[in-house]
């Protein structure tokens, strides 16, 4: 049986262990708060925009547009979006599940891959599966729009420069449900569906819609052209966003399932020490009391 | 009694404002529009760096926003924009700051050609309406 010496230096440990899983699951609930209320104040410009998109595409007629003209199905790009760090559950590694069956079920395609988040990126480099572009510290102090365009941006450059055979363009994130429910997912983000402009904006029963034509400045095609790569940027964003969230709201659940375990831990080794304590003073006891009677 | 114009400023992170008010003047990038209730239906892109104002009754309100594009309905002016900072909102030491940054780059665009001339001069216009708001509303 272990001494009491090791046993209380155990519990000791132990104990330090669970004071840090508390603070981080504090910490992240905090942060879980704050990205909860980006994720909802986000929500109407999103919604704005999706409704603005679809008038104008009703009304844009038969338009092209490089960002929404459909392709071939030949070649794929999927950006990852997962944490930099770890201790946060299952998080990173629903993500990057997601992600594998997206590659295994699209064998037979070329595929290339762009990384949000360093856990993705050093999960695929280490399987050498090429990765086009990195980008790491996205999320970390907050998700800034300014960043999200910019990666929106950098990806449909590569979509639409003159020699790009890329087909197709998926995002794989985390949506927040709920701080207990996150789900990844893989949605298209690029060509942008025509069919998913109609579909106006998801949420609430679809207005009637009165096309009264409206008076353009520019021209339909100009502004709709102008209007598209902000959608993208806007898609882009919020899955930052739900992301980022998902990842606070899974750290959460899981430092404070570790907080528990670390609790019982604490009780068993109690409990353990106490025996071990019992046992040896009725060693010490039995010693006396054998000592005297040898004596009589 | 006339009717009211649904106001409403989004900026990819936040609702800025949603409000009921009487007339918008909304920086167009061809040049301010003017909207009062019932106007036509329109759809436009806003100037990279403008100034919208909106009156309610007597008072009148400023608000610095930037590049994106609006929508006017029969009653209501959606703004889009990528930035919308209110008077009160404004830094106005940073504002400065940002201010002589945008000059000193513009002044540099003349020997650098790295720099590129239209955005640093956005970038001044920019600051220049951000630093001017704020400090007209101190005082």
């Amino acid at each position: 049986m272990a001494n009491l010496q090791d046993i209380r230096r155990r519990i000791r440990s132990v104990r330090n262990m669970q004071q840090i899983t508390k603070a981080m699951k504090m910490v992240a609930a905090a942060y879980l708060k704050r990205s909860q209320d980006r994720v909802i104040a986000a929500r109407p410009y999103a919604q704005a925009m999706m409704r603005v998109l679809s008038r104008l595409a009703a009304r844009a007629g038969d338009y092209h547009h490089p960002l929404l003209d459909p392709r071939g199905d030949q070649h794929y790009l999927l950006i990852l979006i997962t944490g930099d760090k770890g201790l946060c559950g299952a998080f990173n590694t629903n993500l990057i599940k997601a992600a594998q069956k997206f590659i295994r079920d699209n064998s037979g395609k070329r595929l290339e891959l762009v990384t949000i988040g360093r856990k993705g990126r050093d999960f695929f480099r280490r399987r050498g599966i090429p990765i086009l572009k990195e980008y790491t510290d996205v999320g970390t102090r907050g998700v800034s729009y300014g960043r999200a365009a910019q990666i929106a941006r950098e990806v449909m450059d590569i979509y639409t420069q003159d020699e790009s055979t890329i087909d197709r363009v998926f995002i794989v994130y985390s949506e927040f449900k709920s701080v207990l429910s996150q789900k990844a997912v893989v949605k298209r983000l690029l060509p942008v569906g025509a069919e998913e402009l109609a579909a106006g904006p998801a949420s609430g029963a679809p207005e009637p819609e009165v096309l009264v034509d409206y008076l353009y400045e520019q021209p339909p095609g100009e502004i709709f052209g102008r209007l598209l790569p902000r959608y993208v940027d806007t898609q882009v964003f919020s899955a930052l966003l739900e992301s980022v969230a998902s990842e606070q709201g899974s750290r959460m659940t899981a430092m404070d399932s570790a907080s528990k375990n670390a609790g019982e831990v604490i009780n068993d080794l109690t409990l353990n020490m106490n025996r071990v304590r019992q046992a040896s003073i009725t060693r010490e006891i039995i010693e006396v009391v054998s000592g005297a009677q040898a004596l009589d | 009694m006339a009717r009211g114009i649904h106001l409403r400023i989004f900026t990819p992170g936040q609702k800025v404002l949603d409000a009921e008010v009487d007339r918008v003047e909304v920086p167009a990038l061809d040049g301010e529009i003017g909207v009062l209730p019932g106007h036509t239906e329109l759809v436009s892109l806003l100037k990279p760096a403008g100034l919208l104002t909106y009156h309610v009754g007597e008072t009148k309100e400023e608000i610095a926003i930037s590049d994106g594009f609006f929508e006017v309905g029969p009653d209501s002016v959606l703004i889009m924009a990528d930035e919308a900072s209110r008077p009160e909102d404004i830094d106005l030491a940073k504002a400065l700051e940002a201010k002589e940054l945008a000059e000193q780059l513009v002044g540099k665009s003349n020997t650098d050609s790295s720099i590129d001339v239209t955005r640093a001069l956005v970038d001044l216009e920019r600051a220049m309406i951000a630093y001017n708001l704020a400090n007209r509303s101190r005082h």
